[in-house]
């Protein structure tokens, strides 16, 4: 039977079209690949080539056509072995079939945490574990280096990770015990190292990415984003990708616009990443230890003043903090303060400030942006009835405002006054101490918010 | 560390010598690029394939004769212009074809579509959309390699209008500084979108690319798939032989249009033409054969005829199989620890 030739569709959005030109006349012999055609667009006028081998049997629509709806046969090709006198017995146009149909409409984008019930806040130290005091500084360093005497796979790669023994020493020690092989200094070259790393993932390593400091990410984040957050996904769940990156986020002291950012509300907005940004000394090891175990890439945001900040730790010969758990620091009744990395600190000064006033305030660290743990959080909110967030970063699409609308979403009815928030200026950060100072948020500030969410 | 001192530039090499069912293999395997894209041209044109589609009509034979001269375990990714690299890595037009529909049956379930599919099996890496992005990655599976001390090593792929971007030559900077075993290849079909390879790159010879960090490279006739093969040949003997990172530069053309709506008004009709009549990849390896007498007329057919099945049956499958099924909009996101 002589095969139709249909009019085509030549962009994702054209439905009809005008056959400007015939290319080829009745009784011409055509190949594969062979213009034949040529067709007005909404856009453009574009050539057409067959598909089929054959003879040009019939043009059906004459040159000059308009209007033309895609898929109509504007010409009959005859096989070989046909002849003219098969043309009258061409097939109806084929029925384009519709893909075969699907079952439901997709369930809607609510976050499964929101439906499950709060998780029991058990210990993740077993009781009677001996505690050590621990710099931050030490506890990563510790994470790294126990990860990768357990596994093979694991390596550290960063600038000035190796030799100079880590920019801010977090890596000290690491070369000596494993060797450039598995600790590497490299150039210069956030984009292509960031690459490099997600390259070495898919190929089934666990590569830990060190940024002297999350400023200088900005220069990867294509790579962060587009290829290691998203590919699992477009692979259909064959390509995952199994890395870390890690390094100081947020401002440090007097170093100005550029090197003193949040990106927490950055990396948490995007599915395909986790991001956990630690607060203490014994969740910096616990949480990087946890996030080199995880198959998927993770967002690990230190801060600088804390790396030098000692803390208790449990003695454990593995302390592993679970991704996607917030935690109670300081339990109370009557305004519950999230806050998280350094700001978990503002917020436990702040408590003391509103306990003197007669003010009980609960303080959780959320220690991971993403998931965020709303069960813990609801839970509180449920016995406080106030919220207040704060974080270092601006407020704008921040992770205050994702805090607020997900607890207004779940529990306004547990609410007494509007979730308040407090973060960082809506400038880029000023050198001058002073207005360093009056760029970032502090406790009288978060205590301030607190006292008005109580109407006080 | 780098020698600065070593031979820069390659001379490419005259074709190789291949048996007989190596030949029939490359004709078999170019001509089965060239019609599952056709396929796939018309299929967008029934509006059964949407968004962007990249043709890789005109490029076959540098795909073809790179893959034959790689081992099993090495890997290979490229760009959104990847239908004939899947193909040539031997993944299933079947399940390629449908993931172009947008169906369950494809490679990606039917989530990454065109630019974006995988096979670990295959040993195939995507499949990536974002211009430049896949040097870095191709460079780190080299990485991986040697960091397992196998000698295995990586193919990445790129064009001409991806070597302007900065992360490629972060790229090769690291390759040749730690010796990385990976085969850069550039496929210069001369355009980059609607942008001629002059407009846009201050040195054309995109060989020359890596010279400065002291990466030799090659020119090729990219249209001839047995020029291709022995160039891939001397490239994968120097980079296993720990000799470090080198960059094949392919001298190709795009028939079609960048993707499926372009109407390609930068350049003539008669310039296209040219091309195709004159240095056609598969065309030219077709009159070989026939003059070498390594197969006759109806052998082609024969072989013709066995490409043509393989074509219907992928574009049949890739129309019944289903769309994914809703639940799938959420999974796939994080994979379970
Ligand atoms: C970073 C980035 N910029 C722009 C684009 C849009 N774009 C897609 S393909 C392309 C041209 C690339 O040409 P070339 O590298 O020569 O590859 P070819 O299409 O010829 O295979 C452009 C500009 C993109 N996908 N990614
Ligand atoms: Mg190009």
């Amino acid at each position: 039977m002589p095969i139709s030739i249909l009019m085509p569709a030549l962009s994702p959005t054209m439905t009809e079209g005008t056959v400007a030109n015939w290319l080829v006349a009745e009784g011409d012999k055509v190949g594969p690949g062979d213009l034949i055609a040529e067709i007005e667009t909404d856009k453009a006028t574009m050539e057409v080539e067959a598909v089929d081998e054959g003879v040009v049997g019939r043009i059906l629509v004459p040159a000059g056509t308009e209007n033309v709806a895609v898929n109509t046969p504007i010409a009959l090709l005859l096989a070989d072995g046909e002849a003219a006198s098969d043309l009258d017995a061409a097939p109806p146009p084929p029925a384009i079939p519709a893909a075969p149909a699907v079952a439901e409409p997709p369930a809607p984008a609510v976050p499964a945490a929101v439906a499950a019930a709060p998780p029991p806040l058990e210990a993740e130290v077993p009781a009677g574990t001996a505690m050590v005091a621990m710099t931050v500084r030490d506890a990563l360093r510790d994470a790294m280096a126990e990860e990768m005497r357990r596994d093979g796979n694991v390596f550290l790669m960063g600038e000035e990770v190796a030799e100079y023994q880590g920019a801010y020493k977090i890596s000290q020690g690491l070369l000596d015990e494993f060797g450039p092989r598995r600790v590497i200094d490299t150039p210069i070259t956030e984009h292509g190292f960031t690459g490099l790393g997600v390259g070495a993932a898919f190929g089934g390593l666990r590569p830990i990415v060190e940024f002297m400091t999350f400023n200088f990410a900005m220069q990867a984040v294509d790579q962060i984003v587009n290829s290691a957050a998203k590919t699992l996904y477009m692979s259909g769940g064959q390509m995952n990708c199994p890395i870390v990156f890690r390094g100081a986020n947020g401002a440090a002291s007097r170093v100005a616009a550029q090197h003193s950012q949040c990106y927490a509300s950055w990396y948490a907005h995007c599915p395909g990443l986790s991001v956990v940004a630690p607060y203490d000394a014994a969740d910096a090891k616990g949480l990087l230890k946890s996030a080199i175990r995880e198959p998927n890439p993770v967002i690990f945001l230190e801060n600088e003043i804390l790396y030098g900040r000692s803390f208790e730790v449990p003695d454990l010969d593995d302390h592993v903090v679970p991704i996607g758990r917030a935690r109670i620091v300081r339990s109370g009744s009557d305004v519950t303060i999230v806050a998280f990395s350094i700001a978990v600190d503002w917020s436990l000064q702040a408590a003391e400030l509103l306990a003197a006033e007669g003010i009980s305030a609960e303080v959780v660290d959320l220690r991971s942006l993403r998931p965020l743990d709303l069960p813990t959080l609801l839970q509180s909110v449920a016995k406080t009835n106030r919220c207040v967030t704060v974080e270092e970063g601006w407020l704008g699409c921040g992770i205050g405002a994702e805090v607020a609308a997900r607890v207004m979403a779940a529990a306004f009815d547990d609410l007494d006054a509007p979730v308040a928030r407090v973060g960082g200026a809506d400038v880029p950060m000023p050198y001058a101490a002073n207005l360093e100072k009056l760029a970032l948020p502090d406790a009288e500030a978060i205590a301030a918010a607190a006292r008005a969410t109580c109407y006080r | 560390m780098a020698k600065t001192t070593r031979r820069r530039r390659k001379t490419a090499p005259a074709a190789v010598a291949a048996t007989v069912d190596e030949v029939l293999g490359y004709y078999r395997e170019m001509l089965l690029i060239r019609r599952f894209e056709e396929k796939a041209g018309q299929m967008y044109g029934m509006g059964l394939i949407g968004g962007f589609c990249h043709l890789y009509i005109g490029q076959e034979a540098v795909v073809v004769g790179m893959q034959a001269a790689i081992g099993e375990g090495d890997t290979v990714l490229t760009s959104y212009r990847d239908h004939g690299h899947m193909l040539a890595c031997g993944m299933d037009a079947k399940g390629v074809m449908a993931e172009l529909t947008g169906r369950a049956g494809g490679y990606s379930k039917g989530k990454g579509g065109s630019m974006h599919m995988f096979s670990r099996e295959r040993n195939f890496y995507g499949g990536h959309g974002i211009v430049g992005a896949q040097v870095p990655i191709g460079t780190g599976l080299a990485f991986a390699h040697r960091y397992r001390e196998t000698d295995r090593l990586s193919l990445t792929y790129f064009g001409d209008g991806s070597a302007n971007q900065g992360q490629v030559y972060e790229s090769f900077n690291m390759a040749a500084l730690w010796q990385l075993p990976v085969v850069y290849i550039v496929e210069n079909n001369q355009y980059a979108m609607g942008t001629a390879v002059g407009r846009a790159s201050a040195q054309t010879e995109l060989f020359r690319r890596g010279e400065s960090m002291g990466i030799p490279g090659m020119q090729v006739d990219g249209m001839d798939v047995l020029k291709v093969r022995a160039a891939g040949d001397q490239a994968v003997k120097h980079v296993r032989a720990g000799k470090g990172p080198i960059l094949l530069e392919m001298k190709t053309y795009r028939y079609r249009g960048h993707s499926m709506s372009d109407p390609a008004k930068y350049r003539t009709k008669e310039e296209v033409q040219r091309v195709r009549s004159e240095r056609d990849p598969i065309d030219q390896l077709r009159e070989n054969i026939l003059e070498a007498g390594q197969a006759d007329e109806a052998a082609l057919k024969e072989i013709d005829r066995e490409v043509k099945d393989i074509v219907t049956e992928a574009a049949e499958f890739a129309q019944q199989s289903p769309e994914p099924d809703p639940a799938e909009l959420y999974t796939d996101v994080l994979l379970e620890a």
